[in-house]
């Protein structure tokens, strides 16, 4: 650690100002605060005597991923050929995904660094999430080019123009992935995009109940070999981060435990779709959509649900900011992927889309809640 | 039950959907220009609810017993009973919102002039709101019958009154950021909507 600290002292005076490399500041700022906490102390209320800055809590977030990416990695493989090595499938998925992940952190941290250069702040820290995040959720087969374009725009768009991390309205991975989704349908959906094989075609298992017709959507999944263990283990087709219920599980409980994410949203879309799949399921007798048969737990494990629940909608930034706000959101969030998922026959993924919304709304739960309380302080004091 | 269940599909449709703002587009100027302030642009959306609720259907009896041909023949005389009027839809269409508006106006600023204050501008502002003349044409293209276009005029303007809400808080809230200069304002606002309305999409293609 020592040496480090020797080089990033010694390199200090160019990037400080008069320095040559003065322009430059935040790239040093950047990799100081990476590897060492940072000298300075809050300049700006409110002051929070407490060691975790931003980007401690953004590599929690990372770390809580991580079992979720190499069971993905892992998983790859095991979808090609289920009789190699762990090891061998291990090595298989990291050669499918380490290209996009290499993409999506050169071409969006070279965004950041533009926009940290030029409008002079910070490079930002929550791009540790978002670009991690990026290749856990499209298809490990997307062209190089459209996850530069899609990461593009979703940092663009999406973050920098809002004035960078903390200002943002829509979670840029989120962004990203539904320009994927609109722009380049093809590449991003259907069944051969799920296996690195060229011409092996999987549906993912969400394809599957929703693409059955005579039988309901359970009764689809046991038909073609899904049973509930497998798909909450995870040994399913499905983009890398989102496959394994369990791996991600072990990441909620990381991010809970150190309170880096909110338990309340993800027990409030737990409750909005239990309850939107109950009434779905009641319904499931009069209507041929094989999507309302599916049970909660169903709604559970398959496709993009949990991730999205444990780390894209709890997002402290895109999400509501009051803990009423935080129960309000989670619920439509909940609800809303049960109706998108079921009533929608063109998106049978509707996680993503879903939180979309619902970062769409949350500065409206907000503003309510707010002027409520509000409302309540002016008629206690006005006696 | 059957019935019932129409009606709620075709006001989820023009709500969500097919929303007037966020789908079709219209209505931006009034969109991007009130949505800067919360307390307006919900009395503008509360307006249009109102004001679309009125003009719809009204436009809707006007087109079936003035326009379409044919539509003079309950009067029974020969000589217009084959007339065909349609020529004038939009310029009747016009002429019954500016009306129903200045109407709605009056009553208001009668009998209850709270709200009149506090709409303000705006309820003249409807009569040239794109929003409003579209719904009446939209009502004439997919042919709904009169109970449908009452329901239609009501939910498409809460499917404004939502967007124009929903875009206000996300102004107010981003009050805090820290947008590029040149993007400040209208260039924001615009983004905005296109982000909001890609979200909307997931809606897109639902069929009820």
């Amino acid at each position: 650690m020592k040496f480090f600290r020797n080089i990033l002292d010694k390199a200090a005076p160019k990037f400080e100002k008069g320095g040559k490399l003065e322009k430059y500041y935040p790239i040093y700022e950047m990799a100081d605060t990476f590897m060492f906490t940072p000298a300075d102390v809050t300049e700006k209320g409110p002051h929070v005597r407490d060691s975790v800055d931003l980007k401690r809590s953004m590599i929690i977030v990372v770390l809580a991923m991580l079992p979720a990416f190499f069971f993905g990695l892992f998983n790859i493989g095991y979808q090609e050929d289920a009789s190699r090595s762990i090891i061998e499938n291990m090595l298989i998925g990291l050669y499918a995904t380490l290209p996009i992940l290499l993409v999506s952190y050169g071409v969006g941290g070279l965004w950041e660094v533009i926009f940290a250069v030029v409008r002079k702040h910070e490079i930002n820290e929550g791009f540790l999430v978002t670009g991690f995040l990026i290749p856990m959720i499209v298809p490990p087969t997307t062209p190089l080019w459209m996850v530069a374009v899609a990461t593009s725009f979703g940092v663009v768009i999406g973050k920098e123009i809002f004035g960078g991390t903390g200002y943002n309205i829509f979670n840029p991975a989120l962004v990203t992935r539904a320009f994927l989704f609109f722009a380049y349908p093809s590449a991003i959906s259907g069944d051969s995009v799920w296996t690195i094989v060229d011409g092996v075609s999987k549906a993912t298992p969400l394809a599957v109940a929703a693409a059955s017709e005579d039988v309901g959507g359970v009764t689809a999944l046991i038909q073609n070999n899904y049973s509930f263990a497998e798909l909450f283990y995870g040994f399913v087709p499905g983009s890398i981060g989102e496959t394994s219920t369990l791996a991600i599980l072990i990441g909620a409980f990381i991010l809970i435990i150190t309170k880096v994410a909110n338990w309340r949203i993800m027990a409030g879309i737990m409750i909005g779709m239990t309850g939107i799949a109950l009434l779905t399921n009641l319904l499931a007798g009069v209507s041929t959509n094989p999507m309302m048969d599916l049970t909660p737990q169903y709604h559970f494990v398959l496709g993009g649900f949990a991730f999205g629940m444990v780390f894209m909608a709890t997002d402290p930034v895109s999400a509501s900011q009051c803990d009423a706000g935080r129960w309000i959101y989670g619920i439509l969030v909940g609800a809303l992927v049960v109706v998108i998922r079921s009533m929608n026959p063109a998106f049978p993924e509707g996680m993503m889309l879903a939180i979309l919304l619902g970062n769409a709304f949350s500065p409206m739960i907000d503003y309510i809640i707010v002027r409520k309380h509000i409302k309540r302080r002016q008629n206690r004091y006005a006696q | 039950m059957d019935v019932l269940s129409h009606y709620l599909s075709l006001a989820i449709d023009s709500i969500f959907i097919q929303n007037i703002l966020l789908a079709s587009f219209l209505g931006m100027c009034s969109f991007l220009a009130i949505s800067k302030k919360v307390e307006t642009s919900f009395g503008l959306g509360l307006a249009v609810i109102f004001v679309n609720g009125i003009t719809v259907p009204m436009n809707w009896l006007i087109h079936k017993y003035l326009l379409v041909p044919g539509a003079l023949s309950w009067t029974g005389l020969a000589a217009v009973s084959d007339v065909d009027l349609s020529f004038l839809t939009f310029i009747t269409f016009i002429a019954t919102i500016a009306a129903m508006v200045q109407l709605v106006e009056m009553i208001l600023d009668k009998f209850s002039p709270t709200l009149y204050q506090a709409l303000g501008i705006f309820l003249p502002l409807i009569a040239v709101n794109c929003a409003i003349l579209g719904s009446s044409l939209f009502m004439v293209e997919r042919n709904y019958n009169f109970s449908e276009s009452i329901v239609y005029g009501v939910s498409a303007g809460f499917g404004f009154f939502l967007a124009i809400t929903t875009m206000a808080t996300i102004r107010y809230k981003l009050k805090y950021s820290n947008v590029p200069d040149g993007l400040k304002g209208l260039g924001i606002a615009m983004i905005l909507t296109g982000l909001i309305s890609m979200a909307y999409m997931s809606f897109s293609g639902i069929n009820l």
